[in-house]
């Protein structure tokens, strides 16, 4: 319950803002054409990424899952890597190797790459878990391979899809440091200066409670286009491996497409982090600085981690053990806190604790907070896939046993809750050590972390300085990526 | 082991949407286990069975009744004693064992620290007629059925006062149910062990146990041996369940005589009203050129065995002879009644 109240300052703050600055106001502050403009940038680019990540990412899966383009698991393997660069670095790469590159155009094309793999990856998995039997069902009804696809797997897909779509959405909207080094001005870098320059309360709540509501559009949508059908496999068993379609002459030039991609998403950035190390003027590799900023990287991040995880049990719990209209209501209301951007959440725990609990104003543990609230819900996704492996019969055999409920947690639940208690903490572990944009904002003075060194140096243009912190932000997302694609395997 | 004794015991379940009534899951059951005996509780899906199973294990608390094993009420009498201080063996569903270990740690797992790797395990191992090299395999490198032997074994490892099996072999194929089912009742009787098998498969309850209860919307319809319950089953809707008998309408006649479309058959015990419902189970119904006329309506043939449904002036029967003797679809065969039948009095039409 706490747990989701804190959830829920964000969008209360937002919401009391409105009511208090009030509606002409807010009318005056929204209704400008400065915000107009942004409106139209971030939903024309929201919805260009979302459409060329979903092309891309169903296009890639089929290739690789269901055709026989050579070398399909290292594909999948170099697919989901870019994963592991945070698009801010992605835009540095590109803006670093060729000024050119802005804009619309740019900001699409290094976004697009960047988030694809987060449609990729689910359709990869639901083709995997699709029984190839209802495929074949639809062939020997006299339905062409291409008829099946469109009326048999498509409509499969479409959960893992919207969700895929849906995330892109929701990371672009919350995207800062790609977009900004883009100079693409969009609600969440336009929120970001008008804090940074002004600190012009109003004016900032206003634009955030427009982002909110893109946000909330976006999740509502996703709920209404996928429907209450449900896409249940029927019947048991495991599920056989369908024939891998023949791509005969096309083979060798799709390969060439799919490696022309590869290069592009995992190419360029490399490159560039490699050409900036290696002949960086400013690169004189201040060593010191350097493992100062990834020590408090990785207390921060450990703190965040652990926090999180802690807030993430009883909410997992109340999901999977007590399942009702309230518990579903807790577990939700952390999932609408994290589609809001980490600047709206930063705007309101800067605003609230100035408000409330001044002591807490530029201290970690606001900045743990924020991360909790941010990065709830994928350990909260981890630690409910855990419990579900733990049914409650497991806890009444024990019970029948003699063992009571205290070594029961220790003798059975924990053990097998474990790993994905682990795997939620490292995922929030890794997503804290690369968040920018609440980081930016909420840091104690004098506290510098990597992503904040990163982006002091490439703000700056100083391409070099910054490479060193790029290389350890990729370096340290390596893991996080692998283990996510390890939890996509594991879904049904 | 000690004998499971239920007096009254009734459970309720709050209504599960607005306009329903509360549902009495387990409704006033009485029931005796002698010690060392298997009981099998038979019912069809949704009767009550087991949340009667949960309530002895105390997962569940009765709303009113006591439970008691040999004199120590568990449940009914002041604070219900907890699951873990009950000392019942609970084999669910699937088994359920724990993913995390395997095979010797799931058996030991109830027992005192310093018996959990030692003999014991094997002499369960033994018991449940499972090699000792298994000790060492993980749960999912065990068919189902073996997986089912464990969860027995891990019941039975610590001295349980009660053994619960919730429909164990349900998710078995057919073949695997048979061959586990007879092993899990050999193994019970090797240990002595106290039983009660849910279960709504009534070859499976009239082949393990030694006393078949009856459940049915939550209420306890008869309790008595197999022999008892298929022979003089408590009502005919029992009888169409546990011996798959169809029922004729007949006429008493002197003493235990009676009419029906099947001719003159003579009744278990003197009618107790004129107007009668006879149930005739398929075992019964014999071909016999001396009988009434019949027109088989269709055959299914077992091999073994076949069952014809029948029609005979105007009623329907069915009829299991042995497989070769069998007649095909659409011929009229002569048929007669074989042995005593069970009759009660017609229900009173409006």
């Amino acid at each position: 319950m706490f747990v989701a109240l804190l959830a829920l300052i964000p969008l209360v703050y937002v919401a009391t803002y409105t009511v208090i600055i009030g509606p002409a106001e807010i009318w005056d502050l929204v209704v400008r054409p400065r915000v107009l403009e942004l409106l139209r940038n971030t939903v024309t680019l929201a919805v260009a990424c979302m459409a060329a990540s979903t092309v891309l990412g169903v296009a890639l899966a089929f290739l690789v899952e269901r055709t026989d383009l050579p070398a399909p698991r290292l594909w999948h393997g170099l697919l989901v890597a870019p994963l592991a660069v945070p698009a801010f670095v992605n835009g540095y790469a590109w803006v670093s190797l060729d000024r050119s590159i802005n804009g619309f155009g740019g900001a699409w094309l290094v976004v697009t790459l960047s988030y694809y793999p987060l449609v990729y990856l689910p359709v990869v998995a639901a083709l995997r878990g699709l029984d190839p039997a209802l495929e074949e069902a639809s062939w020997s009804l006299g339905h062409t391979r291409r008829q099946t696809f469109s009326r048999v797997v498509l409509p499969q897909l479409r959960p893992a899809l919207l969700g895929g779509a849906l995330l892109v959405g929701l990371h672009l909207l919350a995207e800062f440091g790609a977009l900004s080094l883009l100079r693409f001005p969009t609600f969440t870098t336009a929120i970001y200066d008008q804090y940074g320059s002004t600190f012009n309360g109003s004016a900032a709540t206003a634009m955030a409670g427009v982002l909110v509501l893109l946000c909330l559009l976006l999740l509502l949508g996703e709920l209404r286009l996928r429907g209450s059908r449900r896409y249940a496999r029927v019947g048991h068993g495991a599920a056989r491996v369908s024939e891998r379609l023949a791509l005969r002459g096309w083979r060798w030039p799709l390969a060439l497409v799919v490696t022309t991609l590869v290069v592009l998403a995992l190419g360029v950035p490399t490159y560039a982090l490699l050409h900036w190390l290696a002949v960086g003027t400013s690169a004189e590799l201040p060593l010191g600085e350097l493992l100062s900023a990834t020590g408090s990287t990785v207390v921060l991040a450990g703190l965040g981690a652990l926090a999180t995880t802690l807030a993430a049990l009883p909410v997992a719990w109340l999901a999977v053990r007590h399942r009702g209209r309230l518990t579903t209501l807790v577990e939700r209301s952390t999932y609408v806190a994290n589609a809001l951007p980490g600047i709206v959440v930063g705007l309101a725990l800067v605003v609230a604790s100035l408000r409330l609990v001044p002591v807490v104003y530029q201290t970690a543990l606001l900045l743990v907070v924020a991360y909790v609230i941010l990065f709830l819900p994928r350990a909260v996704v981890s630690v409910r896939s855990g419990l579900e492996q733990a049914p409650v019969v497991l806890d009444h055999v024990a019970h029948s046993l003699g063992t009571g409920s205290l070594a029961t947690a220790r003798r059975v639940t924990l053990p097998l809750i474990a790993p994905s208690l682990g795997a939620g903490a490292a995922l929030v572990f890794l997503a804290v050590a690369t968040e920018l944009t609440a980081t930016l904002m909420l840091s104690p003075i004098g506290t510098s972390t990597l992503a904040t060194e990163f982006w002091s140096a490439s703000s700056e243009l100083r391409y070099g300085a910054a490479a060193p912190y790029a290389l350890l932000l990729v370096l340290i997302s390596v893991p996080a990526t692998v283990l996510l694609m390890r939890q996509e395997r594991l879904q049904p | 082991m000690s004998a499971l004794t239920m007096t009254g015991v009734s459970r309720s379940f709050p209504p599960t949407g607005s306009g329903q009534a509360a549902t009495r899951a387990v409704d006033d059951v009485t029931l005796h286990v002698p010690h060392g005996s298997l009981t099998a509780v038979l019912g069809p899906s949704g009767c009550g069975k087991t949340t009667l199973l949960r309530l002895i294990a105390g997962f569940l608390v009765p709303d009113s009744g006591t439970i008691a094993f040999d004199d120590r009420v568990v449940a009914g009498a002041g604070r219900p004693v907890p699951p873990q201080e009950r000392r019942v063996g609970y084999v669910p569903q699937e088994g359920a064992l724990f993913p995390h270990l395997d095979v010797a740690a799931n058996i030991g797992f109830g027992l005192p620290r310093g018996e959990r790797s030692g003999a014991r395990i094997d002499e369960m191992l033994d018991l449940v007629e499972l090699p000792r090299g298994f000790r060492g395999r993980a749960p999912h490198e065990l068919s189902g059925g073996q997986q089912q032997r464990v969860a027995l074994a891990r019941a039975l490892a610590p001295r349980p006062t009660v053994v619960l099996l919730d429909e164990p072999f349900s998710s078995l194929d057919a073949s695997l149910r048979e061959s586990t089912g007879r092993a899990v009742a050999r193994a019970l009787r090797a240990a002595r062990a106290t039983g009660l098998l849910v279960t709504h498969d009534q070859s499976e309850a009239l082949s393990l146990s030694d006393q078949v209860a009856v459940l049915r919307e939550g209420r306890l319809i008869q309790a008595g041996s197999p022999a008892d319950v298929y022979l003089a089953p408590h009502d005919p809707e029992l009888a169409r369940f546990v011996g798959g008998a169809t029922s004729l309408p007949g006429r008493a006649g002197e003493g235990r005589a009676a009419t029906c479309a099947l001719g003159a058959v003579t009744l278990t015990h003197p009618a107790s009203a004129d107007d009668l419902l006879l149930v005739i189970r398929p075992d019964q119904v014999v071909l016999d050129e001396a009988g009434v006329e019949a027109h088989v309506d269709e055959v299914s043939f077992y091999g073994h065995d076949a069952a014809i449904r029948l029609t005979v002036g105007g009623a329907a029967l069915v009829a299991r002879v042995t497989g070769p003797s069998a007649p095909a679809a659409g011929q009229t065969v002569r048929v007669g009644v074989r042995g005593a039948v069970h009759a009660y009095p017609a229900p009173v039409r409006d």
